[in-house]
């Protein structure tokens, strides 16, 4: 694999900077410090050249073209399942379906697994710090079927309370749905050990990948997860495209999602035999351009190294938390015993958006409000954060300029 | 009442905002604005009062006397006082047809609408369409009779 190859290279972020072609534009007269990347991640060049190469070059509908275009179009998307299923460490390439992104892949399961696995009665369980995307789809069933959902607490720091988490186990458990790394306090949850104590009690697991795919070595078959979500534009590549990891057994056994082109193998009036995986799941003209592009942005990260990003960002991370720590007032949402790229901060009689439009005054994005966590920010008693997140082209220097620009912005509020 | 129409207050907010050289100085003026503008009663401090789209939390009252409208409005953002502030010394004791009729150009003469990154979340947009629509049901109720 590649990744192994180049783990060792040299990073060098003035060179990885170079390639995100957005970096060198000006916001409000000043260079652009972009902090939120939790949100979405800028593109680097290969990626953009990739969607061009592909329109100006090979553009056609896959898999049932006999000519040369759609040939080319269908064996690079093909590859794109390839790449992801190294990428994710899946055992086998039909287990890799591509979706809109990480909160259709959500809703397939609760709309697939769901309907014909929950039942009146049934217990689901997400965790205090889930994203509405991960809370929604399952409501929308629990009401439907009449399931309840449970909810793992955390504590003040921000973490999962493991021994909570045994004890929300009936005979009426049927299902486990937990975010791998908060997209609002940045806290990496122990999946692993969530895994084995739901299997243990006979239950799946799906696991929201959509923050910690971009900094983590994933390997779906070590986690032992049922399920995995992830989203492209999250992990440098293009909006509108993500992936569904499911185990072979359950996806050949779940019922479809949607219904249409691709998903099909014959189709009669009467009724209708469906196709293998993963195209079962792939119902009608996929997002051919973005999925090309995705595994360009997969090779970009494994070029890069997963290692040398995640170095570079825990530095980012701790010397972001150590400046913010300086100033009166502030204080940091989510202090969780293992936490990536994402700092969440709150300051004394100040307003998150009064900040967050000062900051972008000075041309530094960052994210402000409840970032879809709602329950999250109940249970931590404050109303909304302000929120910085890291990405491999961020400096020390982008936190020097943002922690000064908060300052200035404290004064002039209080 | 005011004595001067919404055309010429929003005349002498686009002078004022001339004065100042950048949007460091025009912040720093709009969070003063905002430091002043006095609290709102408790009470009105409802639900029912809240202005919906806006990230931080609005309230908007709206009293009709001698057929003219009066708001009083309070926000947890300071900046958005500000804005707020504006908008009331623009839009407050003026009559109802004028206030729905009012194209209100000083927000885009001042460079609010493009500088504001936030408009949206900051609540501009809701609270110009909450204090019309005040101004619309007043007109309705009092000037149809």
């Amino acid at each position: 694999m590649i990744t192994t190859a180049v783990k060792d290279k040299t990073f060098d972020v003035a060179e990885i900077r170079e390639q995100f072609p957005i970096l060198h534009r000006l916001v409000k007269g000043k260079p652009l410090v972009y902090f939120d990347n939790a949100a979405t991640s800028q593109k680097p060049q290969v990626v953009i050249d990739k969607l061009v190469e592909y329109y100006s070059g090979f553009n056609a509908n896959i898999h049932r073209g006999i000519h040369t275009l759609a040939e080319e179009a269908t064996a690079a998307f093909e590859e794109a399942r390839d790449t992801a299923q190294r990428f994710l460490g899946a055992a086998h390439r039909e287990e890799i379906i591509f979706t809109k992104g990480t909160t259709e892949g959500i809703n397939l399961v609760a709309s697939t697994w769901g309907r014909q696995n929950i039942s009146a009665g049934d217990e689901i369980i997400i965790s205090a710090m889930e994203h509405h995307s991960n809370i929604v789809p399952w409501q929308i069933l629990c009401l439907e079927k009449g399931a309840t959902l449970k909810v793992i607490p955390i504590d003040d720091n921000g973490d999962i309370i493991l021994e909570e988490f045994k004890k929300l186990f009936t005979s009426k458990t049927k299902f486990v749905s937990v975010v791998h790394v908060s997209n609002s306090l940045g806290t990496v949850n122990p999946v692993k050990e969530i895994i084995r104590i739901a299997h243990d009690f006979g239950v799946l697991v799906l696991v929201d990948g959509a923050q910690s795919t971009v900094h983590l070595d994933i390997d779906v078959v070590a986690l032992d997860c049922d399920f995995f979500v992830c989203s492209s534009h999250k992990i440098y590549g293009p909006t509108g495209t993500g992936v569904l990891y499911g185990k072979r057994s359950l996806l050949e056994a779940m019922p479809v999602f949607q219904g249409g082109g691709e998903m099909i193998k014959e189709v009669t009036f009467a009724s209708t035999s469906y196709n293998d995986l993963p195209y079962k799941y792939e119902a009608g003209t996929p997002n051919i351009a973005d999925t090309i592009a995705f595994k360009t942005a997969l090779d970009f990260v494994a070029s890069v190294g997963k290692k040398n990003v995640r170095t570079h960002e825990n530095d980012l991370l701790a010397y972001a938390t150590a400046r913010l720590e300086e100033i009166a007032g502030l204080r940091i949402i989510g202090k969780g015993k293992d936490k990536i790229s994402v700092v969440s901060f709150v300051i004394d009689k100040v307003h998150p958006s009064d900040i967050g439009t000062l900051l972008d005054n000075r041309g530094i994005a960052v994210r402000t409000g409840n970032h879809c966590t709602q329950p999250l920010m109940d249970r931590l008693c404050v109303p909304g954060t302000i929120r910085a997140s890291f990405a491999m082209y961020n400096t020390r220097d982008e936190i020097d300029v943002f922690t000064t620009a908060l300052e200035k912005s404290i004064t002039l509020l209080s | 009442m005011n004595d001067r129409t919404i055309n010429e207050i929003e005349d002498e907010i686009v002078e004022e905002f001339s004065l100042f050289d950048s949007w460091d100085d025009k912040y720093e003026y709009i969070i003063d604005l905002g430091k002043k503008l006095p609290e709102l009663d408790a009470q009105h401090k409802i639900d029912d009062n809240k202005v919906r789209g806006c990230q931080s939390t609005v309230w908007l009252v709206a009293d009709y006397r001698d057929g003219r409208i009066y708001y009083n409005a309070e926000s947890d953002a300071v900046i958005v006082k500000g804005l707020i502030s504006m908008l009331i010394r623009v839009l407050s004791g003026q009559r109802p047809g004028d206030i729905v009729a009012a194209p209100l150009t000083f927000i885009q003469r001042i460079g609010m609408t493009t500088h504001l990154a936030q408009t949206r979340s900051n609540g501009l947009v809701s609270m110009v369409k909450q204090m019309k629509n005040y101004a619309l049901a007043y007109k309705l109720k009092y000037q149809s009779q």
